[in-house]
């Protein structure tokens, strides 16, 4: 039985964070997800296995990824130093491979041969097809139509690919809907798809194996840290959308109790203006997409539209391990609007040469907050979980620049 | 006896099969919610389901999420679903009504304030999609307030799962009788029976098959062995676009009337 103290043991065997997480899902998703479980939890302990996960991790995706002192930001901030977990020079250019290798590798071990996966901003779409490519499987991906409208260079990444993507024009026609339609799916071709979900959220076991996929992000951090630097950071910042590279990150910190762990949601316009995706910030704990967490929604349960200026954090809900760690205190969860995002943006390009992704540029604003208020010495360590060649775009139509 | 158990058990006493008609409440129009109840009644309605509509309905098919839109879109929620069936109780004191959705409209109600309401209200039953078996326990406050949990069996089942799933049926089973979500159309007549077969035979509760039942013949196939036929996508899209109580009336009597008859006309081959 996992303690409170211990925060690495859970989720317990029915895939509970505490009052969070669960199996919320139709009957007919029972039987995939105990025969997902069994394999998942099989495969875990199984060295061959995680000797073939390793090997692509190292030789495919490119890691270890660095840990970077952004010092002129840092000076720039004037406070604490601000280090920067790379994840954005991954293969792919973001943390969502991670995942996405190790879900395609269980997906072979079961002999599933299509794999179906929903995406955001479309970086867990591309992901997927880049591993579907990579190990011979067919790809459908699932996108809110208007998301396909604003991340229409990932939709043509997925496609040279060889992804299929399909619309989804039901509800706010965002990542939500996607994820709708990708259980869909999964429900009615079960016996030869495997359903990889891009974040840590949807029934046990996903927030269990998306975030032990996504671990590596904290576990090589900690040691990286330990080595250079001789000690832990003071502070982990990270953007959380469904969260899935904010607990890769944390997860191997949640014991050491003197790090302090900051989730930065989107506030979009502004949280008191009601146009925001901050699930942890300023929802309440309800059930969606197949597991109890935090969501917004209205008092009849209806869950809400949601805005971000990045489709990556415009969730409604969020991972029920999050939903667990802000409960139980170990994590504070806060605000980043799309203003303070684009900032962020703006400087981490000019003072450090990076570009980085939107999702991302709302940790580089949180981390320069935290940054300020702490001394000299201090460290902040924020995830960039990814870069922001996908959003030029979006950010030239916002500023108002013909590209 | 609760209202479900003696509405089955007459229908067994009289060797008929059930017709459970599905609805999403507000749909077609919100005015007219308890007409169309009613009418589900006089066209030959045992029990009504009537849908309570939810914004991220993943285990339905498109025509009940369009349907959920709609009635979301006039401002359907939980509470107005409970106004129409103390409505619906003014005339009717004996068809069992069976609210069916999703967790989340419930869970923000709060569920003591909701079993007390829906009680108060006349509710039967809740088929609550998404919360299976295992995660039950939040709905305690229901079964101790008298709603009956009615419980959901796949094709996918296994059958350590299905025995339990037989001890714990209340009101009825319901039986989907395919691995997909509803109103897709594949239907393997053979396989249900044998299914359905076993099933009733452990199960403490009557035995109702839906998911893909679309008109008279596809009910009538499933009528030589199961307890009771649920038809749900092809009625509300019967429904869609009907905006007086005479035209919602009319459709819900020439869609389930020839479906009610061939359920009571008795078949050569059982």
């Amino acid at each position: 039985m996992p303690t409170i103290q211990d925060y690495q043991s859970w989720p317990d065997a029915h895939g509970r964070f505490g009052d969070f997480g669960g199996q919320y899902v139709a009957e007919t998703l029972m039987a995939p997800l105990a025969e997902l479980t069994e394999a998942y939890l099989r495969l875990r302990e199984d060295p061959d296995f995680l000797a073939e996960l390793d090997r692509d991790l190292t030789h495919y995706v490119g890691r270890p990824s660095p840990i970077y002192h952004a010092e002129h930001l840092s000076r720039h901030v004037g406070g604490a130093r601000i280090l920067l977990k790379r994840e954005d020079l991954n293969h792919t250019g973001a943390h969502k491979i991670n995942n996405t290798i190790g879900q395609a590798l269980v997906a072979k071990r079961m002999g599933k041969p299509r794999i179906i996966a929903e995406t955001g901003a479309g970086q867990h779409g591309v992901a997927s097809a880049t591993v579907a490519a990579r190990f011979g499987l067919k790809c459908v991906v699932y996108m809110g139509a208007v998301d396909i409208e604003r991340q229409k260079i990932n939709v043509y990444r997925m496609k040279l690919l060889g992804a299929e993507v399909v619309p989804v024009t039901s509800g706010s026609k965002t990542l939500k809907d996607a994820l709708n339609e990708a259980m869909r799916d999964w429900v009615t071709n079960v016996a030869d798809t495997f359903y990889i979900i891009g974040t840590v959220a949807g029934p046990h076991p996903y927030p269990m194996m998306v975030r032990d996929f996504n671990a590596i992000v904290g576990r090589e951090a900690r040691s990286q840290m330990l080595a250079q630097y001789g000690r832990l950071p003071d502070v982990l910042t990270a953007c959380v959308g469904g969260g899935s590279n904010a607990i890769g990150l944390f997860h191997a910190f949640l014991n050491d109790s003197d790090v302090r762990i900051v989730g930065a949601e989107a506030a979009g316009e502004g949280i008191a203006t009601g146009h925001h995706a901050a699930s942890l910030a300023a929802g309440r704990p309800g059930v969606l997409h197949g597991n109890r967490t935090y969501v917004l929604c209205d008092d009849n349960g209806q869950i809400t539209e949601t805005h971000s200026v990045s489709a990556g954090l415009d969730y409604p809900g969020v991972g029920p391990e999050h939903a667990f760690l802000k409960d139980a205190g170990r994590a504070q969860y806060v605000g980043v609007t799309d203003d303070e995002a684009l900032e962020a943006f703006h400087l981490l390009a000019r003072t450090e040469g990076i570009l980085a992704a939107l999702e991302s540029s709302h940790a580089v604003a949180q981390a320069m907050k935290i940054a300020r208020e702490l001394p000299k010495d201090g460290i902040v360590l924020c995830n960039l979980s990814g870069r922001g060649d996908k959003d030029v775009h979006t950010i030239a139509a916002r500023e108002g620049v013909q590209v | 006896m609760s209202r479900l158990d003696r509405r089955f058990a007459a229908l067994k006493a009289a060797g008929r099969t059930g017709l459970i008609p599905f609805v999403t409440a507000g749909d077609p129009s919100p005015e007219h919610a308890v007409t169309l109840m009613h009418a589900l009644v006089d066209a030959g309605a045992d029990v009504i389901e009537l849908g309570v509509p939810f914004s991220d309905p993943m285990a339905d098919g498109p025509v009940i999420q369009h349907a959920s839109e709609r009635a979301i879109a006039k401002g359907v929620g939980l509470a107005a679903v409970l106004g129409w069936v103390a409505a619906f109780r003014e005339r009717d004191e004996d068809t069992p009504v069976v609210l069916m959705g999703y967790l989340n409209p419930v869970e923000i109600h709060g569920y003591q304030r909701f079993a007390s309401e829906a009680i108060a209200a006349g509710v039967d039953g809740v088929l609550l999609v998404d919360c299976p078996l295992e995660e039950a326990a939040v709905l305690a406050p229901l079964r101790a307030a008298g709603l009956q949990q009615i419980l959901l069996a796949a094709p996918t089942t296994a059958p350590a799962r299905m025995a339990e799933l037989c001890k714990a049926a209340e009101g009825f089973l319901y039986y989907v009788s395919f691995a997909g979500i509803t109103g897709a159309g594949r239907l393997s007549t053979q396989d249900i029976a044998a299914r359905v077969a076993d099933i009733r035979a452990h199960a403490k509760a009557p035995v109702a098959v839906g998911f893909g039942v679309k008109d008279a013949q596809s009910a009538k196939a499933i009528a030589g062995f199961a307890d009771a036929v649920v038809i749900g996508s092809a009625l509300v899209e019967r429904l869609d676009g009907a905006t007086t109580a005479q035209d919602i009336s009319e459709r819900v009597e020439h869609f389930l009337g020839p479906i009610r008859k061939a359920l009571d006309t008795p078949s050569s081959s059982s």
